[in-house]
């Protein structure tokens, strides 16, 4: 069959009345108070994957705080941007970027993994808002965001998409499908983010299953590829926010796992390890400086 | 005793389905088709030709394709996903599970040549294990229509009653079975024969063939009430319990394993609130080489194979 036409998606970027300093602080102050509120609910929970969170924070801050077009307050509005968060393990990371932004209440984020919370463990979009489809096993993001990026083209007031995977995730066979698709198809309008922090649950990436040459393997499939510093909130901003182009977008966001406290960051062993309560002082003692 | 000859036509429901969708794709922009390469044999070319937009076809990549139907739903569609069964169900479990049932998307997962449609292709492309798997999961029903009138009727049922599907399309020629006055009720099973000594239930390709059985056992001086199971899950508790009160006898068949197939749902049920004597019929086991029809006669799935069945059981 053909490839049908895709219309691409225009318009102003919601921040636009923002200088870039307000933007930026705006990003900021949502990240801190994202870390805080994290180490919170793990402490809480007992539960968590702190370092995956604490990778992808700035990378979810850019993008409710100055990308997405999306209403807290009308959570199905038809045109909004989607956002999938295909490493659904980080989910108190994005439960409290959600609350943070007002689409329920930030007490909620207390009852964190409590029996009958709607804050499972993984994301569900039938109890929290803002959560578009349900994920946790991996390699499912990326297609669902395909799919809400066709439906885009379909429809006369189109939205964009945007899906962050995790780095080890992309060893899931299922990812390749959809970024062959994605790219088949010309889906200007989806934004792919991969949380490069260079650490699955067990072993460094490159030393489990290596992804390198990964910025070549997404080029080689028909994307458009940019690497930036997952933690630099103007280089998310101006990429995330970049108009759509006549491909799909793959943004590589270096980052740090566990990034914001010193003893989790870059180490194997905080994948999904609970600080001790002397440990959660310390953390917050140095996201709060 | 001898076969009895059935001179009725017999239809592929995949006819049937095309034409239902395409009426259904005219009045509502929402409804688009998903497919893995399967264009031709989930029949879609006349969608595609009228369609082109609405026709995603995501090449051989059946993970892809039903995340891809996730989130076009999300996106205000409502997908009919397309592929042949052992395929869709098989390779793409982890994708109907949580993308589909647990995420509660309304989308029709469309199993093209269910069952041991593609015989002697062998077990590989059979889909036995769908009844099971798919029946284990939260939030879904599962339609399977036993004839072109049932077909049209699943497929508006399914446009029309936002849910998640699992929808077996026939491929292997059925005769007509549904009373014309008779509509497409979910969760209602449809009693196409009333009978007092033994109830035979069906479900899609073998709703025909129990009533040919019950045309045996009649000659042998036994009423057999004929259920057809056009959905099996949610099950039709109700007209299950009131056959087993009322006839004391239950042969289930399916062209699905037994394992964890329609019988075995029924049992359980049975072996709860009334337990009843039973025969289960349906695959036991991957098959050997044969044609669709072949294999049907290997696992009893005849006329004969449930006339006997019940006999068992009232003598």
């Amino acid at each position: 069959m053909t490839t049908p036409s895709i219309r691409r998606p225009v318009r102003p970027a919601r921040l636009a009345d923002l200088d870039a300093p307000q933007r930026e602080d705006q990003s900021r102050a949502l990240s801190r108070s994202v870390r805080l509120s994290v180490l919170e609910m793990i402490e809480h929970a007992g539960l968590g994957h702190i370092g995956g969170d604490y990778s992808v924070t700035d990378i979810l801050a850019t993008l409710f705080s100055s990308v997405l077009h999306v209403r807290p307050q009308e959570h199905n509005w038809p045109e909004r941007d989607r956002f999938i968060l295909s490493k659904g393990h980080a989910a108190a990371a994005l439960y409290a970027t959600l609350a943070h932004s007002g689409f329920f209440p930030v007490a909620a984020l207390r009852t964190f993994m409590d029996p009958l919370s709607m804050l499972n463990g993984h994301p569900n979009r039938n109890k929290v808002l803002g959560i578009e489809t349900n994920t946790g096993p991996l390699g499912h993001g990326l297609p669902v965001a395909v799919g809400s990026a066709v439906a885009s083209a379909l429809s006369p007031q189109p939205w964009r998409t945007y899906v962050v995977l995790g780095d080890g995730e992309l060893q899931e066979g299922s990812n390749w499908e959809a970024i062959m698709t994605a790219a088949h198809r010309k889906l200007g309008s989806l934004t792919a983010i991969v949380d490069r922090n260079r650490l699955q649950q067990g072993a460094r990436t490159e030393d489990t299953n290596s992804l390198e040459p990964l910025a070549d393997k997404w080029r080689a499939f028909g994307w458009e590829v940019h690497e930036i510093d997952g933690h630099d909130h103007a280089a998310l901003y101006e990429v995330l926010s970049m108009e759509p182009g006549e491909r799909p977008r793959c943004v590589i966001a270096h980052t740090t796992k566990g990034k914001g406290v010193s003893f989790i960051e870059d180490r194997v062993e905080w994948h999904h390890k609970v600080p001790s309560a002397e440990q959660v002082e310390q953390a917050r003692k140095e996201l709060e400086a | 005793m001898t076969a009895v000859q059935n001179p009725a036509p017999t239809f592929d429901n995949r006819q049937a389905f095309t034409e239902e969708l395409l009426r259904l794709a005219r009045q509502d922009s929402r409804i688009v088709a998903v497919c893995n390469d399967s264009v031709g044999s989930s029949n879609l070319g006349a969608f595609q030709k009228e369609f082109p937009d609405r026709l995603i076809n995501v090449g051989i990549a059946e993970q892809d394709m039903v995340g891809v139907a996730a989130g076009l739903a999300n996106g205000g569609f409502i997908p009919f996903v397309c592929a042949a069964g052992p395929f869709l169900t098989g390779r793409a479990l982890e994708q109907i599970k949580a993308d589909i049932a647990y995420s509660n998307f309304h989308v029709v997962l469309c199993a093209m040549s269910p069952g041991m449609a593609y015989g002697e292709l062998g077990p590989t492309h059979h889909s036995i294990e769908d009844f099971a798997w798919i029946n284990a999961l939260d939030n879904m029903t599962i339609l399977v229509p036993a004839d072109e009138q049932q077909t049209r009727e699943a497929v508006a049922l399914a446009a029309g009653t936002p849910r998640p599907y699992y929808l077996r399309v026939g491929r292997f020629k059925v005769p007509a079975v549904t009373p014309q006055n008779v509509t497409f009720e979910l969760g209602r099973a449809v009693v196409l024969r009333e009978g007092q000594d033994v109830t035979l239930i069906g479900t899609g390709t073998t709703v025909s063939r129990a009533l040919e059985a019950a045309e045996l056992l009649a000659a042998q001086g036994y009423q057999a009430r004929v259920l057809n199971m056009a959905t099996i899950k949610p099950l039709d508790e109700a007209a299950v319990l009131s056959a087993a009160r009322e006839t004391g006898r239950i042969v289930t068949a399916e062209e699905a394993t037994t394992a964890g197939g329609m019988g075995s749902m029924i049992a359980h049920l049975l072996a709860v609130n009334h337990p009843t004597p039973m025969r289960t019929l349906g695959v036991t086991g991957f098959a050997p080489t044969g044609s669709a029809s072949y294999l049907l006669e290997h696992f009893h799935l005849t006329p004969q194979g449930m006339a006997d069945a019940a006999l068992e059981l009232l003598r």
